[in-house]
C-alpha cells in the first residue's frame, strides 16, 4: 500500500472536515459565510461515514474599520465560540456528501451589548474527484465542488458583530486541483460563492444611500485557498493559506456600526494537523490555529479549533486498500 | 457520471436563477403627486413664522407674448425634445412631490451624519464645528435632537414659503407652460394650481438655504440635486424659467427668517461644553445633591452626555415657561425606592429572556448610530401615508411641519427631564443588564424614542384619523421597544409615551386654527 491510497482512504478524509472554524473568523460577524466544508483532496471510501463534533474559538481585538485598523473599549474583546457536527458519506470514493451544522455563542468582553447564542447555517457539499493520474510517486487529481448552505433558525444577522452569521442564503462552486509527491502534497482551490439578499428587521437602512426596503443586497464573494505538507500514515500536517473577498458591499465608516453587507476581506495563515487511529481504529483527532494577516471591515482574528471524528463503515467496518485499489480501475 | 453531471448542472442552473438580486425600493415606486384637493387657497393659512403670506415681495410674471416668454417656451420644447431616458428617470422621481423628495434627502444626510465621534488619543472627545464641517469630527453629529431640530427647521421654513406661494399663485393666475403653448407637453398629470411663483422652486429654494445652515458640509450635493429638480421641472411642461427663478427666491427669502431664528434659538449653547469648561457638570451635581443617583455614561472612554442643554431650546408650539410649568414630567422613582428595584429588575429580566419577536421590535425601532434617527422613522411612516392620499404640495408641506415641530419639540421636553432629573441607565445600577442595542449616552427618564413616538402618532393621528388606532400601537411598541432592549426602565417609557401624546396635541391646536381645515 502506498501513501497515495492510504491518504485517499476514507478515514483520512475526516480531517477535511474542519472548515467550519474559518467560518468563524471570516467577519466581524460571529459566524459569517456559511458553515464551509472540504476544501482537501481527501476523499472518503464507498459506504464509509464519518462524523465528528468539532469545538471552534475564535477571538479578536482589533478589526478594520474599512481599511482602518483600530480596537474599541466598547467592545473589548469579540469571542466566538462554537460547536459544530459535521459529517462526509462516501458514495463512492470519486463522490463524496458533505454537511455541517455549527452552534455559535459570541460575547463581547467589555460595553453593554448582550451576546448571542444559538444554531447557525447547515452547509452541504458535493465533492467530486472527476480526475486522477497516477505515475510513479506522483499524483494529480482534480476535484468539482458544489456546495449550499441555508440558515436553520430565525436568528438576527443585523447586530453586528455579535450576531451569529449574515444569514444569506449561498451557492459555491469550488474548482480544486492536488498533487502529490510521495508524502509531500499542495493543493489550490478557488470558490464562488453567490450569497441571496436578506431581509432585516428594518423599514429603511442607510448604506452609502437610503433604501427604503428590508431586503438587503448581499454582494457574491470568493475564496482562493492555498494548502501544502505532508500526509503519510496516521499524520497530516499542513500550512494553509487563505483569502476571502467580498465583491461589492461597502466600507464601514468613521465610528459607524458594522453592517451585513460590508466588503469583507480577510487574508489568513495557518496550520491544520491531524492524527487518526490514535487510541482506537476509526477515531481521529483534528486541531488547527489561524491568524489573520489582512482585513478590511472585519475582525483581526485568531482561531483555534480541535475535533474528534470516527468513521463508521457500511455495510462492512473499514475495507480499505482492496477496494480503493480496485475502485482506481 | 451521469448522475453527476446532472448534479452539478442543476447547481448551475439554480445559482443562474437565484442571482437576481435587484432591491425594489418603495420610495422608487411613489406615484406622481396628483392632489385630490389643490388648496387653491392655502395662501390664507397661517404661516408659522412669517407674519403674512405675502410679506416677502413676489414681482408680476413676465408678460406673455414678450420675446424673452417665447423664448422662455422654447426652452422648454427643446428640453422635451432632448430628453434622454436619464432625463425622465429624474422627472418621475421629482414628480412623487418635492416636500417628500427633499424630506427624503434629509433623512438620508441625517442617517450618514448620526455619527458620534471617535475619541481623542488623550480620552476627551472632540466637538463637531459647524465653521469646519468637512474636518474630522464632520459636523454636524446628526443625534437625534439634532436631527428632530433640523426636520422641524427644513419643514416649517418649506410651509411657509409655500404659503407665500400659493398666495401669489392666485393673485397672479398664471397657467402652465402646457396650457399657453400646444406645442409643451404635459409630461405631469395636469394641475389647476396656477404655474407662477412654482411650488417646486419655493421648496427647493427655502431648502437649499437652510441645508447650508443644518448640513453645511453637504452644499455640493444639495446644490445638484437641487439642480436636478430645477431640470425635471422644466421638463414636465409645468413650470417655466421665469416661474421657477420666482419661486426659488421667495424660498430663499423665506428661508432667512428661518436661519435667523436658528441662530438664536439656543441650540448653539446645547453641547454644554465651552473653552473646555464642562458646564453641564451642575446636572450631576444637582442629582448627587438630591441624594440621587447621578448617571454616569455607559460609553468607554466617559463621553459627555449628549447635548445636555437641548431642554433649553425654544420650542415651536409653545413657550420655555409652558414647558417648565405644564410639560415637564414629574420625577422619576428614587434610585433609592422600591419601585425602582423593582423596575430594574423588570429590565433584567428582559434582558436575559429575549424573544426573536422581542428582538424584532427592539431592532425595528432602534434607529441608533448611521440612521435617520427615531424622528426620521416617524416622517418615513407619515410619507409612506401621506402618499396614499394625492395630496398637494402645500398640504404635504403643512402636514410634515406639523410632525416635525411636534417632534422637535418632544426633544425638547425628553432633554429636558432627562438632565433636570438625570437619572441612571438600568446597566449602570446593575451591571448584570446587557443591551440588546445601543445604549444611548444621555440619562434614562424619560425614553426619548416614548416621547418621539407619542407626539408623533397624536399629530399624525389627527391628521390621518383613520390611521389613528395604527398610529398608536406604532408608537406603544417604539416605546416598549426601549425596555425590551434593556436599556430604559419601564417608567421611562410608559411617561415618555404620555409626554409625547401631550406635546403631540400642542401641535393640534395649531392644526385646528392654521386654516387648513383637515
Amino acid at each position: 500500500m502506498n501513501h497515495q491510497s492510504l491518504c485517499k482512504d476514507g478515514r483520512v478524509s475526516c480531517v477535511s472536515i474542519r472548515r467550519i472554524v474559518l467560518v468563524l473568523m471570516v467577519c466581524l460577524s460571529a459566524g459569517a459565510i456559511q458553515a464551509q466544508t472540504d476544501i482537501d483532496a481527501i476523499m472518503m471510501s464507498k459506504r464509509n461515514f464519518c462524523t465528528g463534533i468539532m469545538y471552534g474559538n475564535s477571538s479578536w481585538t482589533n478589526y478594520w474599520e474599512g481599511t482602518l485598523k483600530r480596537n474599541n473599549e466598547n467592545l473589548g474583546s469579540v469571542s466566538t465560540q462554537s460547536v459544530s457536527i459535521m459529517g462526509n458519506y462516501g458514495v463512492n470514493r470519486r463522490l463524496n456528501l458533505l454537511f455541517g451544522i455549527p452552534y455559535i455563542q459570541t460575547k463581547a468582553s467589555a460595553g453593554q451589548l448582550k451576546g448571542h447564542n444559538g444554531i447557525q447555517d447547515l452547509s452541504l457539499w458535493v465533492k467530486w474527484m472527476p480526475i486522477e493520474k497516477e505515475w510513479g510517486k506522483h499524483i494529480f487529481s482534480v476535484y468539482v465542488l458544489g456546495g449550499a448552505s441555508a440558515p436553520l433558525t430565525n436568528y438576527v444577522a443585523d447586530y453586528l458583530p455579535l450576531s451569529l452569521g449574515l444569514r444569506s442564503k449561498t451557492l459555491s462552486l469550488r474548482g480544486m486541483v492536488d498533487y502529490q509527491y510521495g508524502s509531500w502534497f499542495t493543493t489550490f482551490s478557488g470558490t464562488y460563492i453567490h450569497r441571496s439578499n436578506i431581509t432585516i428587521d428594518r423599514m429603511a437602512y442607510y448604506t452609502t444611500e437610503m433604501h427604503y426596503t428590508n431586503e438587503v443586497y448581499m454582494p457574491d464573494a470568493l475564496q482562493v485557498n492555498w494548502r501544502g505538507g505532508f500526509r503519510d500514515k496516521g499524520w497530516i500536517v499542513e500550512a494553509v493559506a487563505d483569502q476571502w473577498t467580498t465583491l461589492g458591499g461597502f466600507d464601514i465608516t468613521r465610528n459607524n456600526m458594522p453592517f451585513p453587507s460590508n466588503r469583507m476581506n480577510a487574508t489568513r495563515l495557518g496550520i491544520n494537523l491531524k492524527y487518526e487511529d490514535v487510541f482506537l481504529d476509526g477515531l481521529s483527532l483534528t486541531g488547527n490555529a489561524f491568524t489573520t494577516v489582512a482585513g478590511r471591515n472585519m475582525g483581526q482574528a485568531n482561531a483555534f479549533a480541535a475535533g474528534v471524528f470516527y468513521i463508521i463503515d457500511f455495510p462492512a467496518k473499514k475495507k480499505k486498500t482492496k477496494e480503493v485499489s480496485t475502485e482506481k480501475q | 457520471m451521469k448522475k453527476i453531471s446532472i448534479i452539478i448542472s442543476s447547481c448551475m442552473v439554480l445559482l443562474i436563477t437565484a442571482c437576481n438580486k435587484q432591491l425594489e425600493d418603495n420610495s422608487k415606486e411613489f406615484p406622481a403627486l396628483n392632489p385630490a384637493r389643490t388648496d387653491v387657497n392655502a395662501g390664507t393659512w397661517k404661516p408659522i413664522l412669517l407674519n403674512t403670506a405675502n410679506e416677502i415681495a413676489v414681482p408680476a410674471p413676465m408678460a406673455t407674448g414678450t420675446p424673452d416668454f417665447i423664448a422662455q417656451l422654447s426652452e422648454i420644447k427643446s428640453w422635451q425634445k432632448n430628453a434622454t431616458a436619464e432625463d425622465k428617470a429624474s422627472l418621475k422621481y421629482w414628480s412623487a412631490g418635492a416636500v417628500l423628495r427633499w424630506n427624503e434627502i434629509m433623512r438620508e444626510l441625517v442617517a450618514k451624519y448620526n455619527l458620534p465621534p471617535y475619541q481623542n488619543p488623550d480620552g476627551t472627545y472632540p466637538i463637531p464645528s459647524a465653521n469646519n464641517p468637512l474636518a474630522y469630527p464632520l459636523f454636524p453629529f446628526a443625534n437625534p435632537p439634532y436631527a428632530a431640530r433640523a426636520y422641524a427647521y427644513v419643514s416649517a421654513a418649506q410651509y411657509d414659503a409655500l404659503v407665500a406661494a400659493y398666495f401669489y399663485k392666485q393673485q397672479y393666475n398664471r397657467a402652465a407652460p402646457y396650457q399657453l403653448d400646444n406645442g409643451i407637453q404635459a409630461m405631469l398629470p395636469q394641475q389647476t394650481t396656477p404655474a407662477y411663483p412654482s411650488e417646486d422652486a419655493a421648496v427647493y429654494g427655502v431648502t437649499v438655504e437652510m441645508m447650508k445652515l443644518l448640513f453645511p458640509g453637504e452644499q455640493a450635493f444639495i446644490q445638484q440635486k437641487a439642480e436636478e429638480h430645477r431640470r425635471a421641472r422644466l421638463l414636465s411642461g409645468a413650470n417655466t424659467r421665469n416661474d421657477l427663478e420666482a419661486g426659488e427666491a421667495l424660498g430663499k427669502a423665506v428661508a432667512q427668517r428661518f436661519v435667523a431664528r436658528a441662530r438664536t434659538d439656543r441650540a448653539g449653547a446645547a453641547v454644554g461644553i465651552v473653552n473646555g469648561v464642562e458646564l453641564w457638570r451642575e446636572f450631576e451635581t444637582a442629582a448627587i445633591n438630591q441624594g440621587e443617583t447621578p448617571w454616569i455614561s455607559r460609553e468607554l472612554p466617559l463621553r459627555p452626555p449628549m447635548l445636555p442643554y437641548f431642554g433649553r431650546v425654544r420650542p415651536f408650539l409653545f413657550d420655555s415657561l409652558t414647558l417648565v410649568t405644564k410639560l415637564r414630567p414629574v420625577p422619576p422613582p428614587s434610585t433609592k425606592s422600591e419601585q425602582f428595584r423593582k423596575e430594574t429588575e423588570e429590565v433584567l429580566f428582559y434582558s436575559q429572556n429575549p424573544t426573536r419577536e422581542r428582538m424584532r421590535i427592539v431592532h425595528f425601532w432602534a434607529d441608533g448610530v448611521g440612521t435617520y434617527t427615531p424622528p426620521g422613522h416617524w416622517n418615513a411612516i407619515a410619507a409612506e401615508e401621506m402618499v396614499k392620499l394625492n395630496l398637494s404640495e402645500v398640504r404635504w408641506a403643512r402636514n410634515m411641519a406639523l410632525l416635525n415641530m411636534a417632534l422637535m419639540d418632544a426633544a425638547i421636553v425628553c432633554w429636558d427631564a432627562k438632565y433636570t432629573y438625570y437619572n441612571p441607565r438600568p446597566s449602570q445600577v446593575n451591571t448584570n443588564i446587557k443591551t440588546l442595542t445601543g445604549i444611548p449616552n444621555f440619562p434614562a427618564y424619560t425614553s426619548g424614542h416614548s416621547t418621539f413616538s407619542g407626539a408623533a402618532a397624536t399629530i399624525l393621528g389627527y391628521l390621518i384619523p383613520t390611521k389613528a388606532n395604527q398610529f398608536n400601537e406604532m408608537a406603544k411598541e417604539a416605546s416598549l421597544s426601549r425596555l425590551y432592549g434593556s436599556i430604559h426602565y419601564r417608567s421611562d417609557c410608559e411617561v415618555g409615551l404620555t409626554s409625547g401624546n401631550q406635546v403631540g396635541s400642542y401641535a393640534i391646536l395649531r392644526a385646528q386654527a392654521d386654516g387648513a381645515g383637515n
